[in-house]
C-alpha cells in the first residue's frame, strides 16, 4: 500500500483487537489520501461502513478541528443501532474526540436548530434531511468546510427518485465546498461502473476509484423440497409451513422472507399453526406500526426470537441478531436480492451463510434453480438507471430557492452536473422554474400569486417567508397512499392499510394482520376499527409494490427449457412435466416466443410465455384484450404471472401475430394508460414531490366536510386544458418505468414479430397450469365498464333488499 | 334519459351531475365552486386556472343540449365571495354570454353567501318554485319539498374487487340533494351520516347513466 500510515490511536485499536485493516480499508485510505472520489463495493459483513469513515476517522485524529467534516447518507431512518456499533463503538474504543450526530424527521427540533449552529464533526442524516438542510441560508456555512459525503447502501436506492434527491443535493454541495470528496458504499452489483458515472461530478467516471472487498465464502443455498415433490400451483411455498418449522428449531435464528406483506401473514399463519414447540417467532412488515416494528427488532437484537417471518422492510441495513439462516419463501425474482438477504445470515465473511429456497410452483422451482445459478456464478441483476425526475427536481430547486436567490444559467450547470440530470434542456429547465413559480400554466391567471419573483439582477427568490414555511411542511420524496389506522378500541395501534383495501371491507368482515385474524367492528375516516377473532380471515391485498422476476433469472429460466442436459438436476416430477410439455405442445428455444392456444370448458385459452415479468405482463393482458375485443374475439379476462399471460374468450384466437404487434404500443398503450387509474396515481405522487398539491399530514384529515381535492380532479382538468404540462410529462415517465414495465413489453412484442412459435393444441398444455391456477384474475372492461359494474351492484342490492 | 318523479314532478337526473326540469324547461345545478383553484393559488398550491372554464364549458353544453330556458344554481357557485372578480377574462366572457341568454338564478350558499360581482343573472337566499323550496343546504325540520345541494353526495362501492366512485344525488320522497357540478369538486360518502342526518331516513342515492337511473339504498 503506497503510504498509507495509520494514526497511533487507530494502529493501535487495530492492533489491540488482533486485526489488521482490510485490503479495502487501506485503499479507501489511499483514495481519500490522493483526494479522490470513491466507490466501495463489498459484501455485507466486510467492515464496509467503517471502511467508509476510516479515512475520516484518519484525519480528526490527526488534526481535530471544530465544524462538519463528514455527512453521511443513508436510505435509513432507524440509524442508531447500526451506527452506535459500527461508527461510535470504535471511535469510543480509540479515544477519540469526534463528535457524531443524528438527523432524521424524528429529532426533535431544537436539536434541530442546535445543529445547524453547531454541528458536530460527522452529521448522520438520510436525502430527504439533507434536502431540508439545503433549504436553510445558513447552509452555505455550515457546509463551506465539508470534506467528505459518505453515501451507504447506494445500490438500494440510486436509481429512484431518493437517488435523485441525493443526485441533486450532491451537486449543491460540491457547489458549496468545492474539494468535497463523494464516497458511495454499495453492496455487490453487477454493473459498478454505473454507480460511479452516478456519484461522479459531472458524470466523470475517471475521478472516481473503485475498491473492491475481499470475496465472502460462497454461500450454502439448498432448495427445499418436501418428499422431493413441487406443486402444480401457488406461488407461495405455503405447503412448506412443516419442514420450514423444523429449520427454525434447528437453527439459533431464521429469518423468512416473503415477496408480500400478505404472504408474509399467511405464512406466518402457517407457522404458527406447526409450531408445535411454542417457539417465539415474530413478523415484520412496512405496514405494521412503526412501535411494533421496534419491538421486534429489539426482541431480535436481543436474541429473544427464533424465526422472523419478513418481507423487503429487511432488506436493508440493519444488522441486528444472530442469524444462521435465511429462508426465502417462493421465487427470489433476482439474484442480488437474494444474494442480499443471504447476507443476513452470519456476518462474518470466512463462514459460508446457510440459505433454503422454498419455491411454490414448477415455474418457481425453475427460478429457484435460475438464481442458485446466478449466485454461484456471480452473476447479478442490472439496474437500470433512467433520466432524472422533474418532480424531485422541482422540489429540489424550491429548496435552493428558500436558501438563497439563484441564478437560472448557474443553476442549470449544477443540477447537469448530475449524471441524470445532465441531458435537461434550457426549455425544460424554464419550464420546472415557471411550474413551481405559479403553476406554470399557458393562461397566466396567478401573476399575483407567484411563489417566486425574479430580482432586477434576474435571480429567482422566494416571494413570501410562508411558502417557504409551506416547502419545508410538504418536502419529501416518499408518497404513500392514503392509509387508514388499524387499531383496536382501546387504541391500540397495530399498523396501517390502504384507503383502497379497507374500502372493501364491511363490519364484520375478517382478515389476517400483525399477525392476527382481525374482525372489522366500524370505519371512520381514519381508522379501521377491529377487534381479534379466532374466526378465519380472508387474504389481505394491502401495499406493497410486487417485484418482477429479473431479466438475469428470466433468461436463465429459458435457458432451461430448451437445454436438456440441465433436465437431469432437477426432481422427477419438473423432469416430467417439461417431457411431456415438450411431447404435446413444444419447449421454446431462448429468444423465441412461444403461444400456445386450447379450447377448455367452452371457452378458447391462449397462453405467452413471455418471460417479461408480472408488470409487463399486466400490461400486455391489458392490451390484448382491448385488441381481441375489436377483432370480435370476445375475450373474457385474462391472468398474468412472472412467466406468461393467458387470456380466455369465446371466440378462437387463430392468428396471434396479429396480436402482438408491435404498433399495439403507439395505440392500445396510449389509450388504456390515459383511462386505467395508473396515470391518475403516478399524478398524485408527483403533484405531492412537486409541491403543486400539500400532503395530507395524519390526523389532519377533516372529518365530515370535504376540505380536501382529489389529484384526480386536477388530472382531469389538467389533462383537458393544458396536456403538455410538466407534471403530466412526469406522470407519464413513471406509468412507463415503473407501472407498466414498457421497456421489457417491447422487447417481448419484438420477439413476437421475429420469433412467435405458435402452437394449437386440443387441450391444456403442462407448461399452461401454473398460470392457470393462479388467483387473482382481471375480467374484461366492455365499454363503459364502470356503469357495467354500477349495474350489476344495483341489482345485487334490490335482490338483497327485496323483502318476500 | 329516464324521468324519475320527485314531489309530483317529472324530473330528469343527467349523467353530468345536473337535474332538468322538463315542464319548466329548467336546468338544476349544485356546488360549481367557480374560482375554487385560484382561491388554492392564492395560498402557494398551483391548481391549474381552468376549472371554472371546465365546469363553464359543461354548462354550456348542457344548456344547448336541453335547451333550458331558466338555470338554478343552488349555492356555493363560486369558491369564495371574491370569486367572481378572479374569473379568467375567458370564463367571464362565457359565464356572462350565459347568463344572458337564458333565466339565471343565484341561491347563495356558505361559501359565497354576500356574493356581490356576479356577471348576470338574480341572487337569492332561497326560493319555493312550484311549490319545492331550494336551498342551499337541507334542512331537517323543512315540511315541504326540498331541493338542495352543499353536500357533494358521491357513492363510492366495490364491486368485484373494484372501486367505483361516482357523483350521486341522494333522494327521498320530499328531499333531494344534487351532486356538485363544479370541476374541481370533490366528493362525501353518500351514506356519511351528515348526509342521512340532514335528509331522513329511507334515502336512496340515484346514479344517472346515459339510459337509466340506477337506485341504491343507503342505510339510516
Amino acid at each position: 500500500m503506497a503510504g498509507v500510515t495509520l494514526p497511533p490511536a487507530i494502529a493501535g485499536w487495530f492492533a489491540a483487537r488482533g486485526w489488521r485493516p482490510r485490503r479495502h480499508q487501506l485503499e479507501m485510505l489511499d483514495a481519500a489520501e490522493a483526494g479522490r472520489h470513491a466507490l466501495l463495493v463489498a459484501a455485507t459483513g466486510a467492515g464496509k461502513t467503517l471502511a467508509g469513515f476510516l479515512p475520516t476517522l484518519s484525519e480528526l485524529a490527526e488534526r481535530p478541528a471544530e465544524g462538519l467534516h463528514t455527512l453521511y447518507v443513508s436510505p435509513l431512518k432507524a440509524l442508531a443501532v447500526d451506527v452506535q456499533r459500527n461508527l461510535l463503538t470504535p471511535i469510543g474504543e480509540m479515544g477519540l474526540d469526534i463528535s457524531v450526530e443524528t438527523r432524521t424527521g424524528d429529532t426533535p427540533s431544537d436539536r434541530k436548530a442546535r445543529q445547524r449552529q453547531r454541528p458536530p464533526n460527522i452529521l448522520l442524516t438520510t436525502p430527504e434531511s439533507l434536502s431540508l438542510l439545503l433549504s436553510y441560508p445558513d447552509s452555505f456555512a455550515l457546509f463551506a468546510g465539508l470534506r467528505t459525503i459518505v453515501v451507504d447502501e447506494v445500490h438500494a436506492f440510486a436509481t429512484g427518485k431518493r437517488g435523485d434527491l441525493l443526485a441533486l443535493g450532491m451537486a449543491r454541495l460540491q457547489r458549496i465546498a468545492p474539494g468535497m470528496r463523494r464516497v458511495a458504499l454499495s453492496a455487490t452489483v453487477a454493473d459498478a461502473d454505473a454507480y460511479r458515472a452516478w456519484l461522479a461530478p459531472d458524470g466523470d467516471i475517471d475521478a472516481v476509484t473503485l475498491v473492491e472487498g475481499e470475496a465472502g465464502a460462497e454461500p450454502d443455498i439448498a432448495i427445499l423440497l418436501p418428499e422431493g415433490r413441487v406443486p402444480w400451483a401457488g406461488h407461495s411455498g405455503r405447503y412448506a409451513a412443516e419442514q420450514v418449522m423444523a429449520e427454525i428449531e434447528q437453527h439459533r435464528t431464521t429469518l423468512i422472507f416473503c415477496n408480500t406483506r400478505s404472504l408474509a401473514e399467511l405464512i406466518f399463519q402457517d407457522l404458527w399453526k406447526a409450531n408445535a414447540l411454542q417457539l417465539p417467532i415474530g413478523i415484520h412488515h412496512g405496514s405494521l406500526s412503526r412501535e411494533a416494528r421496534r419491538k421486534v427488532e429489539q426482541a431480535m437484537a436481543d436474541g429473544r426470537l427464533r424465526g422472523l417471518v419478513a418481507t423487503a422492510s429487511l432488506d436493508l441495513g440493519v444488522d441486528w441478531g444472530d442469524v444462521d439462516c435465511v429462508i426465502q419463501m417462493g421465487a427470489p425474482k433476482g439474484s442480488s436480492r437474494l444474494l442480499q438477504r443471504i447476507g443476513r445470515a452470519n456476518h462474518r465473511l470466512d463462514e459460508p451463510s446457510e440459505a433454503i429456497l422454498v419455491p411454490g410452483n414448477r415455474f418457481e422451482y425453475l427460478e429457484a434453480r435460475a438464481a442458485l445459478d446466478a449466485v454461484e456464478a456471480g452473476a447479478l441483476d442490472h439496474e437500470a438507471f433512467r433520466e432524472g425526475s422533474l418532480d424531485v427536481l422541482a422540489q429540489h430547486l424550491m429548496a435552493c430557492a428558500c436558501a438563497a436567490p439563484f441564478d437560472e444559467g448557474e443553476m442549470l450547470a449544477e443540477v447537469r452536473s448530475a449524471l441524470t440530470y445532465s441531458a435537461l434542456t434550457a426549455e425544460m429547465f424554464a419550464r420546472v422554474l415557471g411550474f413551481i413559480r405559479d403553476g406554470g400554466y399557458s393562461l397566466r391567471a396567478y401573476d399575483r400569486f407567484k411563489r417566486l419573483t425574479q430580482n432586477a439582477d434576474g435571480s429567482w427568490r422566494v416571494s413570501h417567508p410562508r411558502f417557504i414555511q409551506q416547502h419545508r411542511m410538504n418536502a419529501g420524496i416518499i408518497v404513500e397512499a392514503t392509509m387508514l389506522n388499524v387499531r383496536f378500541n382501546n387504541g391500540r395501534t397495530l399498523g396501517k392499510v390502504e384507503e383502497a383495501f379497507a374500502a372493501t371491507l364491511s363490519p364484520g368482515d375478517t382478515f389476517f394482520f400483525a399477525g392476527l385474524s382481525c374482525e372489522v367492528v366500524r370505519i371512520d375516516t381514519e381508522d379501521l376499527i377491529v377487534r381479534a377473532t379466532s374466526r378465519p380471515a380472508r387474504i389481505p391485498t394491502y401495499g406493497g409494490a410486487r417485484m418482477p422476476i429479473s431479466t438475469n433469472l428470466a433468461d436463465r429460466v429459458r435457458g432451461f427449457l430448451w437445454d436438456r442436459d440441465q433436465w437431469a438436476r432437477f426432481p422427477d416430477d419438473v423432469r416430467e412435466w417439461l417431457e411431456v410439455q415438450d411431447y404435446r405442445s413444444a419447449l421454446p428455444k431462448p429468444g423465441q416466443l412461444l403461444v400456445e392456444t386450447f379450447p377448455r370448458e367452452g371457452r378458447h385459452y391462449m397462453v405467452a410465455y413471455g418471460f417479461e415479468g408480472w408488470n409487463a405482463h399486466q400490461s400486455l393482458g391489458m392490451l390484448l384484450t382491448k385488441r381481441m375485443e375489436t377483432m370480435g374475439l370476445k375475450p373474457l379476462g385474462f391472468v398474468a404471472s412472472d412467466y406468461s399471460i393467458a387470456t380466455y374468450s369465446l371466440e378462437k384466437v387463430t392468428d396471434p401475430a396479429r396480436l402482438f404487434s408491435a404498433d399495439i404500443l403507439e395505440h392500445e398503450f396510449v389509450d388504456w394508460v390515459q383511462q386505467s387509474h395508473l396515470l391518475k396515481r403516478a399524478f398524485r405522487e408527483v403533484a405531492v414531490i412537486g409541491g403543486l398539491v400539500e400532503r395530507q399530514h395524519p390526523g389532519k384529515r377533516k372529518t365530515g366536510k370535504q376540505v380536501t381535492f382529489s389529484t384526480d380532479l386536477i388530472y382531469d382538468v389538467l389533462r383537458r386544458y393544458e396536456p403538455e404540462h410538466v407534471l403530466l410529462r412526469a406522470a407519464w415517465a413513471d406509468a412507463r418505468a415503473k407501472m407498466t414495465d414498457v421497456g421489457r413489453l417491447a422487447n417481448l412484442l419484438d420477439r413476437a414479430a421475429e420469433t412467435m412459435l405458435h402452437v394449437d393444441v386440443e387441450r391444456v398444455t403442462p407448461l399452461a397450469v401454473p398460470v392457470l391456477t393462479l388467483i387473482g384474475r382481471e375480467r374484461v372492461a366492455t365499454g363503459l365498464a364502470d356503469d357495467a359494474l354500477l349495474i350489476e351492484a344495483e341489482t345485487l342490492a334490490a335482490e338483497a333488499m327485496r323483502i318476500d | 334519459m329516464v324521468r324519475f318523479s320527485f314531489a309530483g314532478e317529472e324530473l330528469i337526473a343527467l349523467r353530468a351531475g345536473a337535474l332538468f326540469w322538463p315542464r319548466r324547461r329548467a336546468l338544476i345545478v349544485a356546488d360549481l365552486h367557480f374560482e375554487k383553484a385560484s382561491w388554492f393559488a392564492r395560498f402557494g398550491q398551483m391548481l391549474p386556472p381552468y376549472d371554472s372554464i371546465a365546469t363553464l364549458a359543461d354548462l354550456t353544453a348542457l344548456v344547448a343540449a336541453t335547451e333550458a330556458r331558466e338555470l338554478w344554481c343552488l349555492g356555493d357557485s363560486f369558491h369564495d365571495p371574491r370569486g367572481c372578480e378572479r374569473l379568467p377574462a375567458k370564463a367571464r366572457e362565457m359565464l356572462t354570454a350565459l347568463t344572458a341568454s337564458l333565466r339565471w338564478v343565484w341561491i347563495t350558499g356558505n361559501h359565497d353567501a354576500g356574493l356581490i360581482d356576479h356577471c348576470g343573472g338574480e341572487i337569492i337566499v332561497e326560493a319555493v318554485v312550484d311549490g319545492i323550496v331550494m336551498r342551499h343546504e337541507a334542512e331537517a325540520d323543512e315540511t315541504r319539498p326540498e331541493m338542495s345541494g352543499h353536500f357533494h353526495p358521491k357513492l363510492r362501492l366495490n364491486v368485484r374487487g373494484r372501486n367505483v366512485a361516482r357523483r350521486c344525488f341522494v333522494a327521498t320522497p320530499a328531499k333531494l340533494v344534487l351532486p356538485a357540478f363544479g370541476a374541481l369538486t370533490g366528493g362525501l360518502d353518500a351514506g356519511h351520516p351528515e348526509i342521512v342526518r340532514a335528509v331522513g331516513p329511507g334515502a336512496e342515492a340515484l346514479v344517472a347513466l346515459d339510459d337509466r337511473l340506477l337506485r341504491f339504498p343507503l342505510a339510516a
